[in-house]
């Protein structure tokens, strides 16, 4: 009897954690899906199809150790653009103005933060809708 | 046997070549035409006159006068643009700069590239767009002149629409062509400058172009 209780919560347990897994899983699928439309539709012109940039005038997102180091900093670039300030990205400095996004939808924004942060040479991980609203709430 | 039909097959092969060679591929006259009648001799002749680009002034990035004289004995590709677009503009350049660095040594062949912000798009800022876009040397010019005029030669004379309107990002309404114009100021093709397929087959155009100019020469 005894053993059966403990084989029951055995198999509980692993159905329990396989299924979160996998919950996890399709929820980063959902956020990178959508978050290739989203750069499509809003990012690519700039930093272009395979996140490579343009020249010196506009930076690749291939600098994972940047994106790392500013990921708090991420969903304001997109949802509030980027004044002429001086960014050092794999070494090079930029100095162009990326333009604001202010109706995008903190989902929209969270998907497409997926993207880049999981393209490109990143790994990231899912980046939530729930971080990038605190994230927002502290933009200068 | 067997060596008949490898006579066979080079004489072929010959003659394919031979074909091919009377049948080049050319490319269309485009713009508008006038077909205007003279009377040589006493006998009506019909002429087809196509529409060229007329003369211009503008200033280069490094500040030099730019006219028609500059781009004399050139194939050029044209194209309207400002330094500050956030749309189209990036797109268009990341595929001109293909172009620029397949033909960047040949001799007879420019790009230019039209600002339709004037006002902002001062020399000074151009030379820097064009430090950071990475092209130097004189094979790819960013202009910069009176704004009435470049409107006017993009509209009337290119046939692309530029104008100003403050609903669209960066203010300006303009469509990402790039405008194929052979050494008679004709043009000879329209390329949608943000489709990278376009462009590519713009490159072969031009090929094509400048070896036609190359055989008219030499007859
Ligand atoms: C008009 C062109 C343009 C568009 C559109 C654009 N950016 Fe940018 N982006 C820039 C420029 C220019 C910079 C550098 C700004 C600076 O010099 O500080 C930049 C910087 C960045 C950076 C930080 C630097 C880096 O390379 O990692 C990130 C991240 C970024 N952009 C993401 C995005 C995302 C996501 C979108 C779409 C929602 C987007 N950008 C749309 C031009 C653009």
């Amino acid at each position: 009897m005894k053993l059966k209780v403990i084989a029951f919560i055995t198999i509980m347990l692993c159905v329990i954690i396989v299924s979160c897994q996998s919950e996890a899983e399709q929820e980063y699928k959902r956020y990178y899906g959508s978050g290739t439309l989203v750069y499509k539709a809003k990012c690519q012109n700039c930093h272009g199809e395979k996140g490579e940039g343009l020249s010196n005038l506009i930076p690749p997102l291939t600098d994972t150790a940047y994106l790392k180091k500013n990921k708090a900093q991420l969903a304001c670039f997109v949802k509030y653009g980027i004044k002429e300030t001086i960014t050092t990205i794999n070494g090079k400095a930029y100095e162009g103005a990326m333009p604001a996004n202010v109706d995008m939808p903190a989902i929209d924004i969270a998907e497409v933060l997926t993207y880049i942060g999981n393209s490109f040479g990143n790994k990231m991980g899912t980046i939530t809708v729930d971080e990038v609203n605190v994230d927002l709430e502290k933009c200068k | 046997m067997k060596k008949f039909a490898g006579l066979v097959l080079i004489t072929l092969a010959f003659t394919a070549c031979k074909f091919n060679d009377a049948d080049k591929p050319r490319l269309p006259i485009m713009g508008n035409r006038d077909a205007v009648t003279k009377t040589i001799n006493g006998k009506q002749v019909t002429d087809t006159v196509y529409q060229t680009i007329p003369d211009f002034k503008f200033v280069n990035q490094y500040g030099d006068s730019i006219t028609q004289k500059s781009l004399k004995g050139d194939i050029y590709v044209a194209d309207f643009f400002f330094t500050t677009c956030p749309s189209i503009c990036p797109i268009m350049h990341r595929n001109m700069l293909t172009v620029y660095n397949e033909f960047k040594n040949v001799p007879d062949f420019k790009i230019i590239s039209h600002t339709i912000d004037p006002k902002h798009d001062s020399v000074a800022v151009m030379k820097k767009y064009a430090d950071k876009l990475g092209i130097s040397g004189n094979s790819w010019w960013l202009l910069q002149g009176n704004k009435e005029q470049t409107y006017d030669l993009g509209q009337k004379d290119y046939l692309v629409a530029v104008k100003q309107d403050d609903g669209t990002p960066g203010g300006y309404v303009h469509q990402g062509w790039f405008v194929l114009v052979d050494k008679q100021k004709r043009i000879r093709g329209y390329y949608d400058g943000t489709d990278e397929k376009q462009v590519a087959k713009m490159i072969g155009d031009i090929k094509i172009l400048r070896a036609e100019v190359n055989t008219e020469i030499a007859q």
